[in-house]
């Protein structure tokens, strides 16, 4: 299956645009969508919301923002950065130092203007660095920027009066006065203000999509010698992009600060860099509303199956391997490969090849679920005093009978699923040929 | 200068160990565009095979078998993941190695826990060399320098004399050249891949006990190797070695500096207290900013030449 889809989104990527309709509609949907997700969990019987969700929430709105400034170097410059959560935590240790001026009334700024200087701090600090990192592009700009976060980790573990060390910084961030003479006591007024600054932060990346320099940065990512023939400096370009994409990245750890009122080295190191790529790629890096996608999906995921299991890193690594090696356009790319199938009212004819491959793919995926968690039960999840449950039974982790239904499963299941995959494949291909015919 | 001597024969250790790792990676980056994230990865894995084997078999056989086990495994990275995604490009290549440095982490940490293990330099070799100023020199860092003395020689036997040096070589700069004299280039590929995963296994062998097996040490070491690489110039073996000598110099000596940036301006008759970030950043001893300097070095040299001490090309 796996390889035609990716052709088709590869074929279709210029056709397959939903109608401009269904794409306004999407976009209100899913602003309605965060405006009132909180009050589908509110406790009634307590009358408050539930901290969880809320947080979550809130943790998804930043991310959302996070992953689309990356996805403005990734996605629309072809930049691989490494470094991304620098800017990102540089923009939420500058919030807490702006939070505790606020306190002793040296900063008289209101709160909801507070992440656009955290965004200006990160912008200041892409500035310095992309100077240096923009110099080169592809594998060389990668390598120059994971030496630069690795910098920039390193020395906030060691110069204290801004970083704090190891304890990090912190603040309150009540401190600050609001517009609207809104308390921001609570996680649900924090996360109306992140909901406000995702949707100002989205529209203006959206728009920056359409100017003359997202398209020369597009232009970049696909040929740069070429725009070197017109007369452009992609060198120029780059370093735009890469600015104003630290200024959102910067706005994002500025409401990061905000929401959890303390910021450690944590929110510039490696593995929230790591994750920015991680989001914008699973979601989709070639269509705007894709690293989205992939910002609820890892954060949830991040929330969700890291309570329940240990190695909710291993599902995310495998499922990015899996999407690298037979989803470029990640989510959203899949998902677009069905709108000119939809559009020809063939969609139907997939249900039936789907259900065929969906079966052996759960199979699969319990099995390998089941040989993960077994494997890390026996050695990380004994040294922590854990015990697998399963539908409330305690299983034995070193028994034989999970690890031989798993194994079963994983292999059984693996080998159906090539099989069916061969089978929806010749369907999907014989399906995208009527289209080609038709047109 | 008895610190001196016994810090420069420990900063060529680690120097040298430095260059196992990186003289793998810039080997597979010149000739196949793809940078290994997940060089260092194998390096742990390296050191985690090495144990289990010298728990079973002793030091000698791991010594000769991680290595081994490590190149098999790199080589199947190469046929089976790397080879499907090279259509898409290096950008996908090494996001596919990117992806492996989760799921070799983690699997590390299912298959052998969080803790440190307790491989141990072999009792053979764990006896003190010779003594300079009162301060012992284990046997075993000679032994690592005397191993990767050795793997810098063979590689350069390897690449300059022989016919199969003479391919790689060739493959390097002109793959569809030597694909046309009827040679098997993506052979050449999975060979090249298999045996720089075998140098990282090798330094895992070697490096596990030196410093500790433990779940982060492809964390600890991957950075400073990148960093390596790209001081060194991309693509450029004779960079890649003396940046691997001066980075394992510079961060061995930094941390036994004891004076600060303050000192260099007191003779000039500046001299301050002051109790905010700059004062901090000017009377920081470099020992304590030592882990800053490599990266520092990187930078530094990628304003100066951006394609690095050695490279031939920018990208």
């Amino acid at each position: 299956m796996i390889d035609g889809m990716t052709g088709a989104a590869a074929l279709g990527a210029a056709s397959a645009r939903p109608r401009r309709g269904v794409i306004g509609a999407f976009w209100i949907g899913a602003v309605l969508v965060a405006v009132l997700l909180p009050w589908l969990f509110f406790d009634w019987s307590h009358g408050r919301h539930s901290g969880f969700v809320v947080s979550m929430l809130s943790q998804m709105g930043m991310m959302v923002i996070f992953a689309l400034s990356y996805n403005m170097l990734m996605g629309q410059a072809g930049l691989l950065s490494l470094c991304h959560a620098a800017m990102f935590g540089f923009g939420g240790y500058c919030m807490i130092h702006f939070l505790s001026a606020a306190g002793d009334g040296s900063l008289p700024v209101p709160m909801e203007v507070l992440p656009l200087l955290a965004g200006l701090c990160g912008l200041g600090f892409a500035v310095v660095f992309g100077y240096m990192a923009t110099r080169q592009r592809a594998t060389a700009f990668a390598m120059i920027t994971l030496g630069i976060g690795q910098l920039v980790t390193v020395a906030a573990l060691m110069f204290h009066h801004f970083f704090g060390g190891e304890s990090g910084v912190s603040s309150d961030r009540t401190n600050a006065s609001s517009l609207f003479g809104i308390s921001y006591a609570h996680g649900i007024a924090v996360y109306y203000l992140i909901v406000a600054w995702t949707v100002i932060a989205t529209l203006a990346m959206f728009a920056l999509t359409a100017t003359p320099l997202g398209r020369m940065a597009n232009a970049c990512r696909d040929n740069h010698e070429r725009v070197q023939f017109m007369g452009y400096d992609p060198r120029a370009v780059r370093f735009l992009q890469f600015a104003l994409s630290g200024f959102f990245a910067g706005v994002a750890g500025g409401l990061y600060a905000v929401t959890y009122e303390i910021v450690t080295f944590d929110a510039l190191a490696a593995p929230l860099s790591a994750n920015a790529l991680l989001m914008a790629y699973i979601g989709g890096t070639t269509v705007f509303a894709g690293p989205i996608l992939g910002a609820v999906l890892i954060t949830l995921l991040q929330s969700g199956v890291s309570l329940m299991s240990n190695s909710w890193l291993v599902y995310v690594g495998v499922l990015f391997i899996v999407m690298v090696t037979f989803a470029p356009g990640g989510l959203a790319g899949l998902i677009l490969a069905h709108v000119p199938i939809r559009r020809a009212g063939r969609l139907g004819r997939l249900v039936v090849p789907y259900v065929r491959v969906g079966l052996p793919l759960l199979a699969m995926l319990a099995g390998f679920v089941g040989v993960v968690e077994l494997a890390s039960f026996m050695t990380i999840g004994e040294a922590q005093g854990k015990h697998l449950v399963l539908f409330g039974n305690t299983i034995n982790a070193s028994s034989v009978v999970p690890w031989l239904v798993s194994v079963v499963l994983l292999v059984a299941g693996g080998a159906w699923f090539w099989r069916a995959a061969k089978g929806f494949r010749a369907t999907w291909d014989g399906i995208t040929a009527d289209l080609r015919d038709l047109t | 200068m008895d610190i001196f001597l016994v810090t420069l024969l420990n900063g060529l250790v680690y120097g040298m160990l430095l260059f196992m790792l990186a003289s793998g990676l810039t080997l597979i980056f010149s000739m196949m565009g793809v940078l290994n994230f997940a060089h260092a990865s194998i390096y742990m894995l390296g050191a985690y095979f090495a144990f289990e084997i010298s728990r079973y078999a002793g030091f000698w056989p791991a010594l000769i078998l991680a290595p081994i086990l490590c190149g098999l495994i790199g080589a199947a990275i190469e046929v089976w993941g790397l080879r499907r995604v090279h259509h898409n490009g290096h950008i996908a290549e090494l996001l596919f190695t990117f992806g492996l440095v989760f799921i070799i982490g983690r699997a590390v940490q299912m298959a052998w826990g969080m803790l440190p293990m307790p491989y141990r330099v072999p009792t053979g070799l764990d006896f003190p060399l010779f003594r300079i100023y009162g301060a012992d020199f284990p046997a075993y860092r000679a032994f690592m320098l005397l191993i990767s003395a050795g793997m810098l020689l063979s590689i350069w036997v390897l690449l300059k004399r022989t016919r199969i040096g003479l391919i790689i070589q060739a493959a390097l700069t002109h793959p569809s050249m030597v694909s046309a004299l009827g040679h098997n280039v993506p052979r050449v590929f999975t060979i090249v891949f298999a045996g720089g995963c075998l140098l990282a296994g090798l330094a895992g062998v070697i490096g596990g006990n030196y410093q500790t097996t433990e779940p982060g040490m492809a964390d600890a070491m991957g950075p400073i190797v990148f960093v390596v690489v790209v001081f060194g110039g991309l693509g450029s073996l004779a960079g890649c070695f003396i940046a691997s000598i001066l980075m394992g110099l510079v961060s061995t000596f930094a941390v036994v500096i004891d004076a600060s940036f303050m000192d260099l301006l007191r003779p000039i008759g500046l001299a301050f207290t002051r109790d905010d970030l700059l004062g901090e950043i000017l009377t920081v001893p470099v020992a304590r900013i030592g882990a800053l300097v490599p990266y520092a070095l990187m930078i530094l040299m990628l304003l100066v030449r951006p394609r690095g001490l050695m490279g031939t090309r920018d990208t």
